[in-house]
């Protein structure tokens, strides 16, 4: 079997002071959709986190291609081709939505995806795209985050809480728009508490509890009350 | 007429204040950092300029082209290597820290030139003048003012025209997600310190050009400089313009009603619209 894209092993990670995550192991293939669910303060951004270099960690705990990149600075790891859509959409509020996707293009990583490709998938910030990030609404700001990751050509992307605090109509919108993302060979994790939503566009999940991974499976079938079991670790 | 007159070298005296408050304004824009070493950055800046004259033999204006560059390599070392640790969630650090580098440059300063006051010889630069509309304007003082818009105007175009503006711009909005964009802040704030003394590096040269320096006088311009930036707003370079102008003019005006009150004066005003406009004049919407 050839190497996975993304092999998590042993990964013991700190919020502040705080242990997150305990001994977590996840494996993510070339191409591969992977949901990763779990309550609030389970772990999941920590493990986000500790992925894209925002928080650092032993080397070896995250490897990406062969290579142990958990020590190594965010903007180390966005350059080999790892971009992060951040909870909470985060965009750069002196900057307008064209400027906070072009400085996604910042790595200068070659692909599919510019400024034009990004239009395309969405309309609205062609027309919005001398506004300040921050006049936008709540789903077209996702959708410049969204945008904004892409434009690095990611070859992992990472997908942190993009439906929360949205409308459903407009998570609605976001979902039908990720097959379209993420083709093209891209690997994502995806990070939900709706985990319906999450199940239907991964082919594996990664349920998160107190920080251990409580179960881990196919999305397609995994029964309900396994789920609940691993989500709220009750029986 | 007199007042007139007191009025216009006060406006040019202010292209001076807003060159010495660029630089401030940029680094506290950029990063958050306070740099109580800023008048004496501007100090050494004059000095290196008064070693560039009289061991290379240049006109103080030809050497800009050594100090700036030296000024700026200087800038980014000292970011990376010193004031980089210091930044956090903490403003004191800094704060101690450039303190701490003042009195160091001072006293490196007074080591190395004495405290003899020195002054760069521009020749007949320094006393040429022109009239104009019944006024007599010194060509230095034009030629300050003129350097110190276009200063500004660069400094303008690279934040909102340019990848390294947009750069700063990003970082400092949230260093963070800047990090995720694959811009090491710890570069980013490297260069935004080269950028900031490199204007430093101006501000010394026409300073140590107008008049005397010696190692003792940083405190005052990195007043001056202060000043300028509050009464303009923070974080808005047109404002600390407005900002050096307002103040180089209270302090003619003060000098004319009476010698002893120059200075005096442009603190008053400054005083006076720190209390009505706590913000500035032009402070930048939404901060």
């Amino acid at each position: 079997m050839p190497d996975p894209i993304l092999r998590i092993s042993g990964l013991d990670a700190f919020y502040g002071d705080f242990q997150a995550l305990y001994d977590v192991a996840l494996e993510a293939g070339e191409g591969e959709v992977l949901a990763i669910i779990g309550a609030n303060g389970a772990g999941k951004t920590t493990l986000m986190r500790s992925i894209s270099g925002l928080t650092q960690n032993k080397a070896a705990m995250v490897r990406y291609r062969g290579e142990n990149i958990g020590a190594l600075r965010a903007d180390e790891v966005a350059a080999k081709g790892i971009a992060l859509v951040p909870e909470g959409r985060q965009l750069f509020p002196s900057l307008s939505v064209e400027e906070n996707l072009i400085i996604g293009g910042q790595v200068g990583r070659k692909g599919p995806w510019s400024l034009n490709a990004v239009y395309k998938l969405f309309p609205i910030l062609q027309e919005r795209r001398h506004q300040q990030s921050t006049s936008l609404s709540g789903g077209q700001q996702q959708m410049v985050a969204i945008g904004r990751a892409l434009m690095a050509n990611p070859d992992l992307i990472l997908f942190d809480e993009i439906s929360l605090g949205l409308a459903p109509i407009i998570i609605k919108d976001i979902y039908a728009a990720l097959p379209g993302i993420i083709n093209e060979g891209m690997s994502a994790l995806i990070v939900e508490q709706d985990i319906t939503k999450a199940l239907s566009v991964s082919s594996r999940f990664y349920c998160l509890q107190e920080g251990r991974v409580s179960l881990e499976g196919a999305s397609a079938t995994v029964a309900r009350e396994d789920i609940s079991r691993a989500y709220f670790g009750v029986a | 007429m007199e007042w007139v007159n007191a009025v216009v070298q006060g406006t040019l005296l202010g292209g001076l204040y807003a060159l010495f408050a660029a630089g401030l304004s940029l680094i506290f824009g950029v990063m958050r950092l306070v740099n109580i070493a800023h008048g004496d950055l501007i100090v050494l800046a004059a000095y290196l300029g008064l070693s560039a004259t009289t061991l290379l033999g240049l006109h103080p204006l030809a050497a800009l082209l050594v100090v700036v560059p030296a000024m700026a390599i200087m800038g980014y070392v000292l970011q990376r290597a010193i004031l980089n640790q210091t930044l956090g969630k903490d403003i004191l650090p800094p704060l101690l820290v450039t303190f701490g580098l003042s009195v160091i440059i001072q006293n490196t300063l007074l080591e190395a030139y004495s405290a003899d006051p020195q002054k760069m010889n521009a020749g007949a630069l320094e006393t040429a003048s022109f009239s104009a509309g019944g006024l007599s304007l010194g060509v230095l003082p034009v030629m300050t003012f003129v350097i110190a818009v276009g200063v500004i105007a660069g400094l303008q175009w690279t934040f909102y025209r340019t990848a390294l503006g947009r750069a700063f711009r990003a970082t400092s909005d949230n260093q963070e997600i800047a990090q995720l964009m694959g811009l090491n802040r710890r570069h980013i704030f490297g260069l935004a310190m080269a950028l900031a003394l490199a204007v430093t590096a101006i501000a010394g040269i026409m300073l140590g050009i107008r008049t005397s320096f010696d190692p003792s006088i940083g405190g005052g311009r990195l007043i001056f400089g202060f000043e300028a930036v509050i009464i303009g707003g923070l974080g808005n370079l047109w404002g600390t313009l407005v900002g050096g102008v307002i103040l180089g003019v209270a302090q003619t005006i003060g000098a004319k009603i009476d010698p002893g009150w120059q200075l005096l004066a442009g603190h008053l005003v400054f005083l006076i619209i720190l209390a009505v406009r706590p913000n500035g004049l032009f402070p930048r919407i939404g901060e």
